[in-house]
């Protein structure tokens, strides 16, 4: 086993929330972020809800303390309001002597600008305005976050759809074991765009009324956006420097459905394997998970296969689980960091959030999600889902700290 | 130890199965490096490939190849490095979105997701094991072969296939011609170190390797290390920060037989190649390989393959430029690539 991956540190920013302290407020108070659309013109406007994050670009821009909006897509504003108060949390300044990386995740890169010089450069290529795509690909908002908090050591760019960030994290925690680097800012950032509204409307899984996870009358999913980090390190680092540890990253898993590229199997193979592998890791029964923070998107396909595998993982003593996506919406590539920022303040406040807009079980499962708040639920492990399109599924396990 | 045991490689040059070692050499003349694509339905079951977009069929094509090459039926663990993902899937979407809700296609959309060759990798072979992509320029490559490593340290795989791949589109040829970073004109691509006008030469490929934690029959060479340097401050400091890679790998600069030069054509940047590689590597020799495959941001894979079939054969294939004198021995060789030279790249393999 050897070193223990402990997290200093997390910043996030939501639909709920712009710092983990609003997101608390929100998850506790039962404040779902999904409403209408407002952050571009659209077709849909009016009839399918997202999950923005409530602030401009402009306004992103003085929350960072950044001068000009000008060379910065959604998507790496939103990466550096969650990474900036990781870090901060961290006591992380440049120029340490701990080597450092950050690695990112997102499945949309800066796409919220290249939908822009698309139209005009489609009618004459000439035209369209080059700033509007040179911060196209996905290592731009890497590169940006990584600019922003002066990162050197390592970075890099994950995107492994909706499983992406976990999967950041996982690497973070690899690299750290390996020696190869002391600390690791890892987690993901994705903005809302027309391009995934429209991409995920073609496949008919968007829920006009919200997504609700787990109901029997689901209708799709609600897309958000957002971005979280967690600042990871070895338990001896931490105690060297004296720093507040929040919880371990005790467990993780990757596997592969190999099914189908958008549809998950309905045993839920790879969803089980991921989630077995989580435990195994972190030499841990299922009987020792105290919560589960599910996928849960709200689409028919998922919640099936994912509760079936939940059973057959958990058998007859699942524990209590919720989709916390029914209060930020699904938030794409930043999803599996934001959800293991809601289980680490899980694990802290004792508390299990509630699985908002609940009212039917489904057929196929015995099981059903947590639908009120649980206060002093004294969480030990917490296990984290993040299954994507292309059977890219991702489990982690995140456990209170016991020194 | 990392070993690599088996390559499948998509390029510019005639690189399929059954080829010479880069003989003989392809020449472009258009505006970017094609790639030499196989004959999919030997890869491929052609209803399924009916749909595929064509850097997908590339993507499961030369994996596919890759593990007939090593002999491995399945492998331990998928990982994918590419910059841009389905370039033509992305630009459809793009075009389409222009009438938004008139379309109704979802198939670029979902072959627009960067995991997709991983993906669908892992579907065609039934694959449940650990997969994941890396999005990150000239990084891509190098973080998947960094990844690959762990995954074998930690014991978790056996037979890693790692691999990179990029494509090329006119459009987005055009956007970068216009952003001044590509060469304007069409050229003769073995002129490309001759032809004196700005910019690089684009190109395109799919090349993967199995990483093995075994040596055998198939072995081709040893994987060491890879290692990525974010915005190195200078030529200098990008230098030192070459030497201490090597360093940490146990290497010093009289131990590297060879260096594989990140040029590509575009004069300014290769200008500061060289400078970095004379502070390093002062008395390495040096070879050019941009101008047969142009270039992406997953070019190490070129290289790597390259630079694999060197070690293995022990002999520069005459289509590479070599800059200096020939090496006496090969057994140490050192790829760099960099992006727009202000982050660079280093895979190191050995004999």
């Amino acid at each position: 086993m050897g070193h223990r991956v402990v997290i200093t540190g997390y910043g996030i920013v939501s639909s709920i929330g712009l710092n983990a302290g609003d997101v608390l407020d929100s998850l506790i108070g039962g404040h779902s972020g999904i409403g209408g659309i407002t952050r571009f013109e659209t077709i849909h406007k009016g009839k399918l809800p997202l999950a923005e994050v409530k602030l401009s670009n402009k306004e992103l821009v003085d929350h960072c303390g950044l001068r000009s909006v000008r060379n910065y897509t959604r998507t790496s504003l939103l990466g550096i309001a969650a990474a900036m108060q990781a870090a901060a949390m961290a006591g992380y300044a440049a120029g340490q002597e701990l080597r450092t990386g950050l690695i990112s995740a997102t499945t949309v890169g800066g796409m919220d600008r290249s939908e822009d010089f698309y139209p005009p450069f489609l009618e004459n290529t000439s035209k369209g305005r080059l700033r509007e795509v040179v911060n196209h690909d996905c290592g731009d908002s890497t590169e940006k976050i990584a600019g922003f908090l002066g990162i050197r050591d390592f970075t890099t760019t994950i995107s492994t759809a909706c499983s992406s960030s976990a999967n950041s994290l996982m690497l973070g925690a690899e690299l750290i074991k390996a020696g190869m680097l002391d600390r690791v800012i890892a987690g993901g950032t994705d903005a809302v765009t027309r391009f995934t509204l429209n991409g995920f409307n073609t496949l008919m899984i968007l829920d006009k009324e919200g997504c609700r996870p787990f109901d029997g009358n689901r209708a799709g999913l609600t897309i958000g956006e957002g971005a979280a980090f967690l600042v990871l390190e070895t338990e001896e680092n931490a105690l060297k420097h004296g720093k507040p540890i929040y919880g371990i990253l005790s467990g993780y898993g990757n596997a592969n459905d190999a099914y189908h590229q958008t549809a998950s199997s309905p045993e839920g193979t790879g969803a089980a394997l991921a989630m077995k592998k989580a435990l195994d890791m972190g030499t841990l029964l299922p009987a020792d998970i105290s919560y589960i923070n599910v996928h849960g998107t709200g689409t028919q396909n998922n919640d099936l296969s994912e509760g079936v595998a939940v059973q057959n993982v958990f058998g007859e003593k699942v524990p209590p689980f919720s989709s916390t996506k029914s209060f930020t919406g699904h938030t794409l590539g930043a999803a599996g960091a934001i959800e293991a920022v809601i289980s680490l303040l899980s694990i802290q406040q004792d508390a299990v959030f509630p699985n908002l807009r609940w009212s039917t079980p489904m057929k196929e499962l015995y099981i059903k999600p947590v639908t009120e708040l649980i206060h002093d639920a004294s969480l030990k492990h917490v296990m984290s889902n993040s299954f994507g399109f292309g059977g890219n599924n991702s489990s982690l396990v995140l456990s209170k700290y016991i020194p | 130890m990392a070993y690599i045991n088996g390559i499948g490689i998509i390029s510019p040059q005639n690189t399929l199965p059954g080829q010479e070692f880069l003989e003989p050499v392809v020449e472009h003349t258009g505006d970017f490096l094609k790639a030499v694509e196989p004959v999919f339905k030997t890869y491929i079951d052609p209803i399924a490939a009916r749909r595929m977009s064509r850097l997908i069929k590339m993507g499961i094509s030369s994996a596919k190849i890759c593990l007939q090459d090593a002999g491995i039926g399945m492998p331990d663990a998928i990982i994918t490095g590419t910059g841009l993902g389905s370039v033509e899937d992305t630009e459809k979407i793009l075009a389409e979105l222009t009438l938004e809700g008139k379309f109704l296609n979802p198939t670029p959309f979902i072959q627009s997701t960067y995991n997709t060759i991983s993906s669908q990798i892992a579907i065609a072979l039934k694959c449940h094991e650990y997969n994941s992509t890396y999005v990150h320029r000239c990084f891509s490559l190098e973080s998947c072969l960094i990844d690959a490593l762990l995954q074998l340290g930690e014991g978790s795989a056996v037979n890693v296939l790692a691999g990179g791949i990029d494509e090329m589109t006119m459009n987005h040829l055009t956007i970068i011609r216009r952003l001044g970073i590509w060469k304007r004109e069409a050229i003769r691509n073995l002129d490309l170190w001759s032809c004196g006008t700005p910019g690089a030469v684009a190109g395109e490929g799919s090349a993967y390797f199995i990483i093995s934690g075994e040596k055998n029959d198939h072995t081709y060479a040893r994987l060491v290390a890879a290692g990525t340097l974010y915005k190195p401050g200078s030529a200098s400091e990008t230098a030192t920060l070459v030497t201490s890679f090597l360093n940490e790998n146990g290497l010093s600069h009289d131990e590297i037989d060879l260096v594989m030069m990140g040029n590509n054509g575009y004069a300014e940047n290769d200008r500061i190649c060289e400078e970095i590689v004379s502070l390093a590597l002062p008395h390495t020799a040096r070879v050019m390989y941009k101008h047969l495959c142009g270039e992406y941001h997953t070019v190490s894979g070129f290289a790597l393959f390259v630079a694999a079939g060197i070690l293995k054969k022990q002999f520069i294939p005459s289509s590479l430029v070599v800059q200096s004198a020939a090496p006496k021995k090969i057994e140490n060789i050192l790829i760099h690539n960099h992006y727009r030279n202000t982050d660079h790249a280093l895979i190191l393999v050995r004999k």
